[in-house]
This record gives structure tokens, C-alpha cells and sequence, in this order.
């Protein structure tokens, strides 16, 4: 394991821990040998997603890691997770240009585009749990 | 924090020998204070200058030191701290800084040895020099990360700028990330300069931006919105090919703004509608 350039766990408290994110997921996607286009995905979902855990949920924690799979080259995971007030309609918070208030309604549906696996996890009132994965093409 | 424990708790009573000492033997120590300083900051400061420093705080010390309400120590700390963020400000290290105040202590000491007088007094003497150090190095600290702060402002100022790129275009580079701030300050020298210059075209360039993510996204079409309110038209150039997918990826749409690979293809187009005939020469 080397956790510094292949994952680590930030604190979502502020937009500069959402550069800080940005920054650790491009660290780790190049690790990866992700090409320049999916680190760039990846990087931007991640930015996407730091953000929501920031100003929806209220700060929580992004974790980076290396993802493996049988017989082929790992991937990058990253989960965020927050104890915030949860969605109460996913389907709504996943269809494009909905916004709760104030964005353009596209990051949660573009981020769920831009990677190869994506897992929402949330309750009203119990917080969310978004992870994604990119695997090395 | 610790000028208040310091300086205040000290009893004055407890220093007032030492200031008779320090009376008394007034030229040797402060020789020595300097010739101590001087030999750690050498060059960056005159002797004649460190000199008239050092008097000065001797002078302000040695008041200070049998003054029973504190008002001479207010003098003392305000004299500090004023030297010490001209060190913080002039580029000395903290341990240059600090040394300024300690080496008094080695100085007095020696003068103490000197003299064969006892050493009771320099107890006290020695916490409340311990005291003035902790003031010198907070001050420093302090004045270190406003010169950080200023540093960074400028840097935002700087890596922001908006140039003349042709007589009616101008030309906005973006480098870096593109946060709230930033757009605050790009949106207001980009504005300023229309003002001035009345430009019909603006290109803002982003080929420096690393990511193009939704909160980027909405910086650039509020700046758009901002220009074309202005009667100025803009044009997005820069756009690589992997943030040209990502943004496509994101589903971000940038309505009827004209967008365009490269920088010079962005000039072209804007001078082209300026109705400047541009030809290959042969
Ligand atoms: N971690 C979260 N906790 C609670 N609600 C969330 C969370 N993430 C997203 N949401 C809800 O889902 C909605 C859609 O999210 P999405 O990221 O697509 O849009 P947005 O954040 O409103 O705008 P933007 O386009 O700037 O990202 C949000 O407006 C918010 O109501
Ligand atoms: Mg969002």
C-alpha cells in the first residue's frame, strides 16, 4: 500500500478540501494509468460530488482507494459520505437540470455519466453515501 | 496570549534591581547586545541602524523594568512589535528575530560575572526577557502570514489579467481553478475593461483551467451574461479535448456562446466579425 499516491481520506469542510479531493483523485487516476480523458472524468465527477457532500450535505469525508477486479489492471473508487438531511427523491435528484436550489441541477446526473460505476446510498434524515469507480481502459 | 500573562503578572518590584544594574553598566551591555545581534543578522542591517534599535529598546526596557503601572511595558511591547514585523517584513528567519531579544539575556549575564554582583535579580530578569521574546514572536508570526495572505491576493490579481488582444477584442487568460473568488475578480477587471476600452469582444481562453466541472461552468456563462449585458460579445477558446468530453459528459450547455478550440482560432473568428481581412502571404 502507498496511501499517498493511491488513496487517502479528506475531510469535506470547505471548497478548498474540494480542490484538495480533486487533487488526491488526480494523483490517483494518473497512478491508475487512467488515459488523460478518464482522469479528467474522473477528476470532474469527483468535483461534482465533493461539492454536493459539501454544500447539500453539509461536509463529510471523501475516501480514495485503489479498486480491484479479477485478472485485470485496478481501478480508482471513491466514496463520499456525509450525515446530512439524505435525498428524499432520488430519481428526482438524478434527472437532469433538477436543482434543490441555486446549481444547474447537472452534477449528480453528469457524475453518474462520467464513470463506469456508480452507487447511491440514502435516507432521508441518515445522510448519503455516493461511490464511483473508474476502471483503466 | 502570552504578553498578557507575561508582562502583566511579572511583579515590577521583582525587577527593579536589575534595573539599577542595568543602569550602571548601561554602555557594556548595550555594546555587547549589539555586537551579539550583529553578528547573527549580518549585512542585512547597518550596524548604525541596529544600533539606534537596540538603544532605544534598552532605553524602553530599562524604564520598564522598575515601572510599577505598566505603562512603559505598553511602550516596550508596542516598540517590540514594531521591530519585529519589520523583520517579519524584510526577510529575516524567526531565529534571526527571536536572537534579538535573547541575546540581552547573555549580554546582561556577562555583565553580571563581570561585576561579581549576585545573581538573584537575573531570575526574574531572565522570565521577563523570556516574556518580550514570546511578544517579538508572535508579532513575527503573525506579520509572516499577512505577507502570505497579501502574496496570494496577488497572485489572483495576477494570474487573472485582461489584456488588449486587438483594438475592440480582449483577451481573458484563465489559469489555475476557476473558484468563486477568482471569477469575482475576473468578472470585475474584465468589466473595468470594457468600461475603458468599450471593446466589442471579449475571448476569455481556458486552456488553463485544469477541470471544467459545473461550478466552473456557471462562473463562465455568469461572466458571459455579466459582458453581454455591456453590449460585449464573448467567445470560450481553450477547450481541450478532454474537457470538451467532460463537459459534453456533464450535459453542461453553453447556449448560443461561441466556443472554439484555440486561442487563435477565437482571434481569428472575433476579427473576422470585426470585418478585419486577414490574408496568408506569400
Ligand atoms: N449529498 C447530498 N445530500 C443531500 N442532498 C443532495 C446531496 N447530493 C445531491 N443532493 C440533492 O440532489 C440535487 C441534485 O444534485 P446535483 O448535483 O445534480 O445538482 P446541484 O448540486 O443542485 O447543482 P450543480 O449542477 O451545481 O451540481 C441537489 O440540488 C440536492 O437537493
Ligand atoms: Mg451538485
Amino acid at each position: 500500500m502507498t496511501p499517498d499516491t493511491t488513496g487517502g481520506e479528506i475531510t469535506i469542510a470547505s471548497n478548498d478540501d474540494v480542490v484538495r479531493v480533486r487533487q488526491l483523485v488526480r494523483t490517483a487516476a494518473a497512478a491508475a494509468g487512467l488515459s488523460l480523458v478518464d482522469q479528467t472524468k474522473i477528476v470532474t465527477a469527483a468535483s461534482e460530488l465533493a461539492r454536493n457532500t459539501l454544500i447539500h450535505g453539509g461536509g463529510g469525508s471523501a475516501r480514495v482507494e485503489s479498486a480491484a477486479r479479477a485478472g485485470r489492471r485496478p481501478g480508482v473508487r471513491i466514496t463520499f459520505t456525509d450525515d446530512g438531511p439524505g435525498i428524499p427523491d432520488v430519481d428526482q435528484a438524478l434527472t437532469e437540470g433538477w436543482t434543490s436550489g441555486g446549481g444547474l441541477g447537472l452534477g449528480l446526473p453528469g457524475a453518474r455519466r462520467l464513470v463506469d460505476e456508480f452507487e447511491l446510498r440514502t435516507e432521508p434524515g441518515a445522510g448519503t453515501t455516493v461511490t464511483v469507480t473508474k476502471w483503466p481502459r | 496570549m502570552a504578553e498578557e500573562r507575561g508582562l502583566a503578572t511579572e511583579a515590577a518590584g521583582a525587577t527593579a534591581p536589575m534595573a539599577k544594574l542595568l543602569r550602571a553598566d548601561a554602555g557594556r551591555v548595550l555594546d555587547r547586545w549589539v555586537e551579539l545581534v550583529a553578528g547573527n543578522v549580518r549585512g542585512r542591517i547597518t550596524e548604525r541602524e541596529l544600533r539606534a534599535e537596540l538603544a532605544e529598546l534598552f532605553d524602553l526596557l530599562v524604564r520598564a523594568l522598575d515601572d510599577a503601572d505598566g505603562a512603559e511595558r505598553g511602550e516596550l511591547r508596542a516598540a517590540l512589535a514594531e521591530i519585529s514585523r519589520g523583520r517579519a517584513r524584510q526577510g529575516f528567519s524567526p531565529t534571526e528575530t527571536a536572537v534579538g531579544v535573547f541575546a540581552l539575556k547573555q549580554a546582561v549575564l556577562e555583565a553580571i560575572e563581570a561585576d561579581g554582583a549576585g545573581y538573584a535579580g537575573f531570575v526574574p530578569f531572565s522570565a521577563f526577557v523570556d516574556d518580550l521574546g514570546l511578544v517579538t514572536f508572535e508579532t513575527y508570526a503573525a506579520e509572516r502570514e499577512q505577507v502570505i495572505v497579501d502574496q496570494a491576493e496577488q497572485l489572483l490579481e495576477l494570474s487573472t489579467p485582461v489584456v488588449k488582444l486587438w483594438d475592440g477584442i480582449l483577451g481573458v487568460p484563465l489559469v489555475g481553478t476557476l473558484d468563486s473568488a477568482r471569477t469575482q475578480v475576473v468578472m470585475e477587471s474584465l468589466l473595468q475593461m470594457l468600461v475603458d476600452t468599450g471593446s466589442e469582444f471579449a475571448v476569455i481562453d481556458i486552456t488553463g483551467v485544469p477541470a471544467v466541472d459545473t461550478e466552473v461552468a456557471q462562473h463562465l456563462l455568469k461572466t458571459v451574461m455579466a459582458a453581454r449585458l455591456m453590449g460585449t460579445d464573448c467567445v470560450i477558446s481553450g477547450i481541450r479535448p478532454q474537457i470538451a468530453q467532460t463537459i459534453v459528459g456533464l450535459g453542461i450547455e453553453f447556449g448560443d456562446i461561441v466556443t472554439k478550440a484555440t486561442l487563435a482560432d477565437a482571434l481569428a473568428y472575433t476579427l473576422r466579425r470585426r470585418g478585419v481581412r486577414i490574408e496568408d502571404g506569400d
